[in-house]
């Protein structure tokens, strides 16, 4: 039997292959479901912190905004005691999840602004979760704000949630930052105990005929793999750290490419929503048997075998694409 | 807790009473009815929460179709043994009537509590008096009344206790709003003062008597002569004994409370020689006054009645002082006709029969009867006073109203105009504030907290205006170091707070304060430009009273701290900073607990907000120096230009807010208004109106067909009329090919537009260029006020098109006047537009029979009528008669119109030879099926009315006076789903089997929108609302499904914000149908829980997800073998959940239970699928045609 274990997050996992961040997770018999077909851990999608501000602005502003101005309706709604519109329907919700299943537990929390916030994180430490990843989700649009501020923020909040938990912390990042090695050092350095390559954006679509921008969700695509690939074989011989590979993966192959560029985990979204849980067993089957016909005794052997010191060209990784592909067509025509 | 621990609470009346009958019941059914349905809401809420009876269980509660159903159901309960009550007033009560003499003639005890209210005779009134109870007093039941909150506490207990205790049963009753909606701190009962005061043998023996087969007995038998009256009368030794079982019950409970009560109580001057006998909360202002006067050593005392029947004449008698002279007995009611009011009349019987068997030689007082308060007209200590002077003239009136100017029947007793008696200890206070700040709310928690952290006894009572859009509030708030009586509003305030500035366009706000006063703005200014812009009055007011005036910027502070809207928190620190009533530290403390207990169960986010709001309030709170009095703008209400009289008279002082001046010869005697007033109140209530980009505009004119208040018009007209128009007044060139050589406008009324969005939301046009910059943009309106207001009455002159010439679709619809216009309807109100539709489509030959609800008081609540006329006097004709009876009452105008055509008619037919066969086979024939079709007839009729006016014969009068009828009229009525699928159904299902040719207008909300958010049958599975707080459990009732299978009505389901096409087609064709018609029309409401400015993107999902399928059914097309069906939507093609999720009334669930919710969802889900499924099978039935195929079994 080919070893397949690895270590994630100082988790020890028999093997690296996880659900990502999804809704997947919401409904209880899902997430035992994942369990079955042999995901290494659970990882829980966002507390967001601007949405659960929204809800309980929403909720609050219809419930008040027309209540005791009317003789006949001094109010329009029911008056529950308490709400779960704040984070704590997702601290029992990791409670649940701890009860339900035995594998590793990795909430996230997702936040733009300062400590406020933050202190989310004691709680979900609190609630059981076996890791927290930091999903850093925030879009620069201001032209006054500078790479080296947007930079900071994510530092910054490593930090504080770093200095209220003990269990181990992924920071999530998006690929657009114009320095990513040095982020990810920083980030190191200050006690991230890995990365998550790469958050999808959210891109809206236009609408032509009603001249409008329209929110899209759309699965993710394999050829979104490679970025992640490029990234994580320029990180992985300079990080001492966890990386996780997340979005485009999709089959066992797409497996492979990551651990062989260099990551420790690989998280499938796109797929498992698709397929159902019991695809992640197939990609498990399949990648075991990959493994095993080229030879590898353990996924140790090929994690990184690809990335930017072990690869045979490493130029590939440092040069632009579309120089490379033009030099390789002319190379071929001459030859 | 022990017996001895006296614990106080701060509460309104109806949560004073349901505390206790909720305590002391097992079942409680309910019907929400102004101004009770609180009482219910309580109950409801308290056992969500699974809060325990005295007898450990949980009460089951609920909700019925009506209170003819809840007072049957409760029946029922009490029959079966179990403890029952009930919450109701008005015209609730009067539907319980004939179940209230069952359970009376059944000796079974049960209590009722009624937050006594007008019952509706020439006019609805939601507010206060005696009348409903007073309806009630044949029943049988007894009778007992409290004054005040800590009164309805106790006496809601003792009715409990007495009712058990003597059998019969009880209404126990107070004064609708004065004390149901006061609050005050009262001393609270525990659990352990109930359970020493029920009795429990009593409670088994209700018990023992309960209906069951293991004791099998029979009730409710029909009996004949030989039985009946002797049975009757076998209740008697019951109602001799009551008096005594409740005074007792009385005494047993000042044992245990201390608080002593009697069936009749004395307060005054020991050898009174002028009494004032009254029940209900008068009698804690006459108490105020006697005090005051008895001090001075005048000889006036107050009889307080509390057990009004059974009436004890003895103890009665025993009451009065020996010295009474002249006595005068007010009742809160008027019976017509009679000769003297219900109290007056128990008391004069009581003197008569035993008088001299108390007072022996003594001459009988001089006695007058004395009406007041109608309706809650407020009762002050000056009207108290002018009882008392009356009653000191020996030719005193034996028959008086206080309150009013009687200049009629000259009944009104003067009052003399003193300033209003207010004791010096009182700390008083008014706020002015607007319904969307919270300012009622923060006022409700600074009493609370002034009533829970001092020894301070309080008292607030609120304002609320007619309107549901931009509406005002105004709290009166007392705190005092003895019990508060005054049961009226402030007159002389010595705290003034001012929310909004513009409030004081209209008003001088600052009359109200007393010399010194001090007085707080929140206002957009530096404290230093305040002053210059304050209106003279309140210039002049603030130096002539040299008030000590404050300000602070409370909008931009909660702007910064991402409050909207809601100023509430701020300006309740800065109350408690300058009012000085508690240790600043000590009041922001309570504050923040307060946030705390509010916000903070929906999470931290909000509490936070308002925490950081609260510590930063008091530096931006500064004093504004007095100036000089030297403002060019007044305080002043646009003028009411109306050419008729009485618009300018009376409508005008009732907009002005002076309708308490006028007396009683101004008003109409059978309750009948003029229409077209809407249009002089001008509220300005939008900070933000709509600006009109012609150049981008496409004309769709869908901003004009979503207005709920008409206050975004279009129009297309011919060039040369542009000659006259003001500078700033915009058009464009009209696209249309039906109108070549026109102008087209959009054009906002910027006065009455409320800043709903609707309008901009929905609009379509972008901007090629800068898709951000719509046709329609939301502008600032008070620069743009003046312009606008100049362009929108050019507008108004423009003419309306040749009717009969459109050609009828959404666009063209919008070039039709709208006869119902600037209602009081809520901001961005989803059922106005309907009413506005047909009103343009059939306003000029339409009748509404108006079911209670939403749409009958915003469409006929005073001061003004939004309903209106055309450019020739036509309009529609409107009536609301009750909540219960709409459907019938409608068919009731359709009956008549037939009756009175049909003698038109046959008159006609009678005068041929007169009048000409052309012109009356014309009349007789024409089909009127056509815009142009009805105004041909008029035009006949015209004709017709010319010829007859040549003619002398009586009948030509007669046809001359009914000539009108020939004109085809169209009935419809209007009403919201609690009336079409519950109170009402049974009406509206025999109106539909009737065949009659009325047509049916369900604003369907799926909730009670008026009375506040309970649900309906209409209310969808999975949604929360009042009494299915954990969202409801069964799918919405399908109205339309039950409809059609009668075969012969014509049913649409109709969405105007997602299919407007539809449903203007919907409405042409329900209309034209010669039998019964329903529209169902999905209504948003703000009971939804969303910003309604998204009602068109909502509407779209709730057609598009198929939870809300649109479709026509029309029997006419069974006739041309075509199914009848038309489902106008294809399959749903967008998950509920996209739909769902955007209002409260669905996440509401989600948050208090997600599994439910999402169980619910699923099963809503399925429903609907289901339905659609259902549909179109229906849809693709082949129908036999008549005369076509042969019945089962063949010819006979």
């Amino acid at each position: 039997m080919i070893d397949m274990k690895t270590n994630y997050l100082g988790l020890s996992l028999p093997h690296p292959v996880m659900p990502g961040a999804s809704p997947l997770i919401d409904d209880l018999d899902t997430v035992r479901r994942l369990e079955d077909a042999g995901a290494a851990a659970i990882v829980m999608h966002s507390l967001f912190e601007e949405q659960i501000e929204l809800e309980e602005q929403n909720t609050i502003w219809s419930m008040e905004v027309h209540a005791e101005g009317y003789a006949e309706a001094l109010s329009y709604f029911p008056r529950p005691d308490r709400f779960a519109l704040g984070p704590e329907e997702y601290l029992e919700h990791i409670h649940r999840i701890k009860a339900a299943v035995a594998v590793p537990v990795i909430a996230s929390l997702n936040g733009v602004s300062a400590a406020g916030w933050l202190r989310y994180g004691e709680l979900i430490e609190q609630a059981g979760a076996d890791a927290l990843e930091l999903n850093v989700y925030y879009v620069p649009t201001s032209t006054t704000e500078t790479s080296e501020r947007v930079e900071q923020r994510v530092l910054d909040i490593l930090q504080a949630v770093r200095s209220r938990v003990r269990i181990p912390v992924a920071v999530k990042l998006s690929p657009f930052y114009s320095a990513l090695p040095a982020l990810g050092g920083e980030l190191a350095q200050r006690g991230a105990n890995g990365l998550v390559l790469f958050n999808r954006f959210y891109e809206p679509d236009f609408d032509i005929e009603a001249l409008d921008v329209v929110p899209r969700l759309r699965f993710s695509d394999p050829d979104e793999l490679l970025l992640r690939l490029h990234w994580l074989a320029i990180l992985r011989p300079q990080l001492h750290i966890s990386l996780a590979a997340t979005g485009g993966i999709h089959s066992a192959k797409d497996a492979v490419k990551a651990i062989l560029a260099g990551a420790d985990a690989v998280q499938i979204v796109s797929a498992l929503l698709q397929f159902g849980p019991a695809h992640l067993s197939k990609i498990l089957r399949d990648l075991a048997r990959w493994v095993e016909e080229h030879g590898y005794s353990s996924l140790d052997e090929m994690r990184g075998s690809l990335s930017l010191n072990r690869c045979p060209n490493p130029e590939a990784f440092e040069r632009g694409n579309y120089m490379r592909v033009l030099q390789a067509w002319t190379g071929q025509n001459y030859r | 807790m022990t017996a001895n621990t006296k614990t106080t609470a701060t509460l309104d009346g109806n949560e004073a009473v349901a505390r206790v009958a909720y305590k002391l019941s097992e079942v409680i059914a309910i019907y929400p009815i102004t101004p009770s349905s609180p009482m219910a809401e309580w109950a409801d809420e308290w056992a969500t929460g699974g809060q325990k009876n005295l007898w450990g269980t949980v009460p089951r509660v609920i909700e019925m179709q009506s209170e003819a159903g809840a007072i049957a159901a409760l029946h029922g309960a009490i029959q079966a043994g179990a403890l029952a009550t009930s919450f109701t007033a008005s015209q609730g009560l009067l539907l319980m009537i004939p179940e209230m003499f069952k359970i009376a003639g059944e000796l079974t005890p049960f209590c009722l509590h009624v937050a006594a209210r007008t019952v509706a005779t020439h006019a609805l009134s939601i507010f206060g008096d005696h009348s409903d109870v007073m309806a009630c007093r044949s029943t049988g039941f007894a009778f007992l009344c409290s004054a005040s909150v800590q009164e309805a506490h106790d006496l809601a207990c003792i009715a409990h206790v007495a009712t058990l205790e003597g059998r019969v049963p009880f209404v126990h009753f107070f004064d609708g709003f004065r004390t149901s909606h006061e609050v005050a701190k009262i001393v609270a009962l525990n659990d352990h003062d109930l359970r020493s005061l029920v009795p429990e043998a009593a409670v088994a023996h209700h018990r023992s008597r309960a209906l069951t087969p293991d004791q099998p007995k029979l009730r409710g038998s029909s009996q004949n002569p030989d039985t009946y009256f002797q049975a009757r009368e076998a209740v008697n030794p019951f109602y001799e004994a009551l008096p005594g079982v409740v005074q007792e019950t009385m005494n047993r409970f000042a044992m245990q409370t201390g608080r002593q009560y009697r069936l009749f109580d004395y307060f005054g001057h020991p050898q009174a020689e002028r009494l004032i006998i009254a029940m209900g909360s008068a009698c804690e202002t006459i108490a105020e006054v006697v005090e005051e006067l008895a001090n001075r050593g005048e000889p006036v005392g107050l009889v307080r009645v509390r057990l009004f029947r059974p009436f004890s004449a003895r103890a009665f008698l025993k009451t009065l002082p020996d010295t009474v002279r002249a006595i005068a007995v007010l009742d809160r009611t008027k019976e017509p006709g009679a000769s003297g009011e219900p109290l007056y009349q128990e008391v004069v019987t009581a003197l008569v029969d035993q008088w001299a068997e108390e007072f022996r030689e003594k001459p009988l007082p001089r006695l007058s009867s004395g009406r007041y308060g109608l309706a809650s007209k407020e009762f002050t200590p000056a009207m108290v006073k002018a009882i008392y002077r009356e009653l000191d003239d020996r030719r005193a009136r034996r028959r008086f109203t206080v309150g009013i100017v009687d200049d009629v029947t000259r009944l009104s007793l003067p009052v003399a105009n003193e300033p209003e008696f207010e004791a010096s200890e009182v700390w008083r206070g008014v706020f002015y504030g607007l319904a969307s700040d919270g300012t009622v709310g923060a006022n409700k928690n600074s009493v609370k907290i002034i009533g829970e952290h001092t020894p301070l006894w309080v008292q607030a009572y609120f304002v609320y205006d007619s309107k549901k859009a931009g509406s005002l509030t105004v709290s009166h708030l007392r705190f005092a170091r003895r019990p508060i009586r005054s049961a009226y509003l402030i007159k002389q305030a010595n705290f003034v707070a001012c929310h909004r500035l513009s409030l004081l366009e209209r008003q001088n706000l600052l009359e109200v304060a007393a010399p010194r006063a001090t007085v707080l703005f929140n206002a957009p200014f530096a404290p230093e430009q305040l002053w210059e812009q304050l209106p003279l009055e309140v210039q002049q007011t603030a130096v002539e009273r040299q008030l000590q005036l404050f300000t602070i910027n409370a909008q931009a502070l909660a702007d910064r701290f991402g409050l909207g809207g809601r100023i509430n928190t701020i300006m309740q620190t800065c109350f408690f900073q300058l009012a000085n009533i508690l240790p600043l530290e000590e009041a922001l403390g309570a504050i923040k607990e307060t946030i705390w207990a509010t916000y903070g169960r929906f999470g931290k986010t909000i509490a936070k907000r308002n925490l950081d709001a609260v510590d930063a309030a008091l530096e931006h709170l500064h004093p504004v120096p007095l100036g000089e009095v030297n403002a060019r703008r007044h305080c002043q209400i646009p003028e009411v230009q109306d050419p008729r009289p009485f618009v300018r008279s009376v409508t005008a002082a009732l907009i002005a807010g002076r309708g308490d001046e006028l007396p009683v010869s101004a008003f109409p005697v059978d309750g009948t208004w003029p229409t077209g007033t809407a249009k002089w109140e001008k509220r300005n209530i939008a900070l933000e109106i709509p600006a009109w980009d012609p150049q981008v505009c496409i004309q769709c004119n869908k901003c004009a067909l979503v207005c709920p208040h008409a206050a975004i018009r279009t129009k297309v007209y011919p060039k040369d009329l542009l000659v006259s128009a003001p500078p700033s007044f915009l058009s464009i060139a009209y696209k249309g090919h039906e109108f070549p050589e026109h102008l087209y406008t959009v054009q906002v009324a910027p006065e009455d537009c409320t800043g709903c969005r609707l309008c901009y939301n929905i609009c379509p046009a972008k901007d090629r260029t800068n898709p951000r910059h719509k046709a329609l943009e939301m502008v600032p309106q008070a620069p743009r006020r003046d312009e606008e207001r100049r362009n929108y009455e050019f507008f108004l002159k423009l003419p309306e098109p040749d009717r009969t010439a459109l050609h009828l679709d959404v666009k063209t619809s919008q070039f039709l006047d709208p006869l119902f216009e600037y209602s009081g309807a809520c901001a961005g109100c989803g059922e106005t537009p309907y009413i506005k539709l047909l009103t343009q489509l059939f306003g000029d030959r339409l009748l509404i029979a108006n079911a209670t609800g939403c749409s009958s008081i915003y469409g006929g609540n005073l001061p003004t009528t939004p309903y209106t006329v055309n450019a020739e006097g036509r309009g529609p004709a409107w009536s609301n008669s009750l909540f219960e009876d709409n459907a019938e009452f409608a068919l009731g105008m359709r009956l008549a119109l037939d009756q009175l055509e049909a003698y038109a008619r046959d008159l006609l037919q009678r005068l041929t030879p007169e009048i000409g066969q052309e012109l009356t086979d014309a009349l007789l024939m024409a089909e009127q099926n056509s815009e142009a079709a009805v105004v041909a007839q008029r035009y006949r009729v015209a004709e017709l009315r010319k010829r007859l006016a040549r003619m002398a014969s009586p009948l030509a009068k007669t046809l001359s006076e009914l000539a009108d009828y020939l004109v085809k009229k169209t009935v419809w009525a209007v009403g919201g789903d609690g009336w079409a699928y519950d109170i009402g159904f049974g009406g509206l299902d025999h109106v539909l089997a009737s065949g009659a040719n009325v047509n049916i207008l369900v604003l369907d909300t799926e909730v009670y929108s008026n009375t506040g958010g309970q649900q309906s049958k209409a209310t969808p599975l999975g949604a929360a609302a009042k009494f299915a707080a954990a969202g409801k459990a069964t799918p919405k009732k399908d109205l339309g499904l039950i409809a059609m299978a009668y075969g012969t009505v014509y049913v649409a389901r109709v969405a105007f914000a997602a299919r407007d096409q539809h449903t203007l087609r919907s409405f042409l064709e329900a209309e034209s149908y010669p039998g019964p018609s329903l529209l169902i029309a999905y209504s948003h409401c703000i009971a939804h829980g969303y910003d309604l400015a998204f009602a068109g993107d909502q509407q779209r999902r709730a057609v598009q997800s198929g939870y809300w399928p649109i479709y026509r059914f029309d029997p006419r097309r069974i006739h041309k073998g075509e199914n009848p069906l038309q489902i106008d939507m294809p399959q749903p093609r967008t998950p509920l959940s996209e739909f769902a999720y955007q209002e409260t009334r669905f996440r509401m669930v989600e948050q208090l239970d997600r599994a439910r919710f999402h169980s619910l969802l699923r099963q809503e889900q399925e429903e609907i699928l289901r339905r659609f499924r259902l549909y179109e099978q229906i849809a693709r039935l082949r129908l036999p045609q008549s005369g076509g195929e042969e019945p089962p079994g063949g010819p006979s």
